[in-house]
């Protein structure tokens, strides 16, 4: 979606300010709404691509004023209330007033450190045949879907060279919705900054995406 | 999206009862969760010390650093760096599979995502607020030079500039350069020189009068 994520190219947002001794968190609730997070995603059953298109698929103004555990937070909440395992009363109440759904597993604390080496890699094995190769010109496709895209816009429509063929990996366009996981190949495409900012771009600029075959056009 | 609508709050000051607001939400949302059994506290407690306590930038430290001691160990990392990564003792979520990433004279590395904050946990460990903030994420590919200014880096004007959007689940790791004066460092110390900012390419890494400082 074009949503207030895509912040590549965007003007207006002022200078990085790095904070110096910067601790992990910086309050006791993020520390909490982190863990949830993770934790909730065993019993949730949701994937990474839905995550993400849970906390970017709000109004901009909103997204652009929340901090980033807020809007990991309202993410949480709001994938947990869809699937129906808590509701907004008991949110309010702060307690369970309904039944538990059951749910196929938790995460124990003796579990944690073998899940999180496990992580979820997205390589998959296929049949297909990569369509290009690397030095291949191609051109980003001009798409605009409403739902979850990881292809940014500052690149769609512009030409980059292929630098590397990655492997095949799990398409987040697909599985975002549910469709599941319609793995694709994927490449990094490098373009040069005069390519996507124009003329007045500084000229010893590169950029590369990580680009799933269905973004990409021979050019 | 819900939070910050209720009119039944007792807080007034704006700032403060933003916060207050979310805070009491994680808490009630919290207990809904442990009373329904769909999360364990003391899950939460082993997960939140794992990245506050054992993940962090100290460990792509000692990765550059052995890159920088060991010319067997740089080439495997470049070529293939999440087993070379691995073999240090770093695996797992957000860092499936990473690329290393090598500084030269001729060009500087940095690493970004525009979409959303991914970034190579196993090494990094979570990442810090600007790196997630709108001004990064928005000039890092079209203005890197002004973002390297805000950090106080200024890059000869014809090094090349190679930003990295991390679109899809690739993760980046930025190998600066060995900084002079280090001969015969152990891989200890050399790590002390790696900064979190080195490996992300908005940094450079500490000197020996740094260090000395």
């Amino acid at each position: 979606m074009n949503g207030a994520q895509d912040l590549g190219g965007t003007h207006g947002h002022g200078p990085v300010k790095p904070e110096p001794n910067e601790p992990v968190f910086h309050a006791e609730w993020e520390k909490r709404a982190f863990a949830l997070t993770l934790a909730m995603g065993m019993p949730g059953g949701w994937n990474i691509d839905m995550g993400r298109f849970a906390r970017e698929n709000r109004p901009p103004a909103e997204y652009l004023s929340m901090s980033y555990y807020q809007i990991w937070f309202a993410a949480l909440e709001h994938m947990i209330k869809e699937r129906g395992l808590v509701s907004e009363d008991e949110i309010d109440a702060g307690h369970s007033l309904h039944t538990p759904k059951p749910v196929k597993r938790i995460l124990s604390p003796g579990d944690v450190a073998k899940t999180l080496h496990r992580g979820g890699p997205t390589e998959r094995d296929t049949n297909t045949a990569a369509i290009f190769k690397p030095g291949d010109k191609v051109r980003a496709k001009n798409i605009n879907p409403l739902t979850h895209t990881r292809l940014p816009r500052y690149v769609r429509g512009h030409v980059g060279t292929i630098e590397r063929v990655v492997g095949c990996h799990v398409f987040p366009d697909s599985n975002a919705t549910g469709a599941g996981e319609d793995p694709q190949w994927l490449y990094t495409v490098r373009f040069d900054g005069r390519e996507l900012w124009g003329a007045n771009g500084d000229p010893t600029v590169k950029v590369s995406i990580d680009a799933w075959e269905p973004y990409l056009e021979s050019a | 999206m819900s939070g910050h609508n209720h009119d039944d709050h007792h807080h007034h000051d704006h700032d403060h009862s933003e916060l207050s607001e979310t805070q009491l939400r994680v808490r009630a949302l919290e207990t809904v969760l442990t009373e329904k059994g769909y999360v364990d506290p003391a899950a939460l407690d082993v997960l939140i010390e794992t990245y506050e306590k054992k993940v962090g930038p100290r460990n792509g430290a000692l990765v550059v650093a052995r890159a920088w001691a060991d010319p067997a160990y740089r080439a495997r990392l470049l070529k293939d760096a999440t087993p070379a990564i691995a073999e240090v003792g770093y695996a797992g979520r957000q860092g499936e599979h990473i690329v290393a990433l090598e500084n030269t004279p001729k060009r500087h590395n940095i690493v970004v995502c525009t979409l959303c904050s991914c970034y190579p946990w196993p090494v990094l460990g979570l990442p810090p607020v600007w790196y997630k903030s709108a001004p990064y994420r928005s000039r890092a590919v079209a203005d890197p030079r002004s973002v390297l200014a805000d950090f106080g880096v200024t890059l000869p004007k014809d090094t090349e500039i190679r930003i990295w959007d991390s679109t899809a689940e690739i993760r980046y790791l930025v190998v600066p350069m060995r900084p002079a004066g280090t001969d015969g460092w152990s891989e200890e110390k050399l790590a002390d020189l790696v900064t979190r900012d080195s490996m992300i390419g908005t940094g450079l890494p500490k000197t020996p009068k740094d260090l000395a400082k």
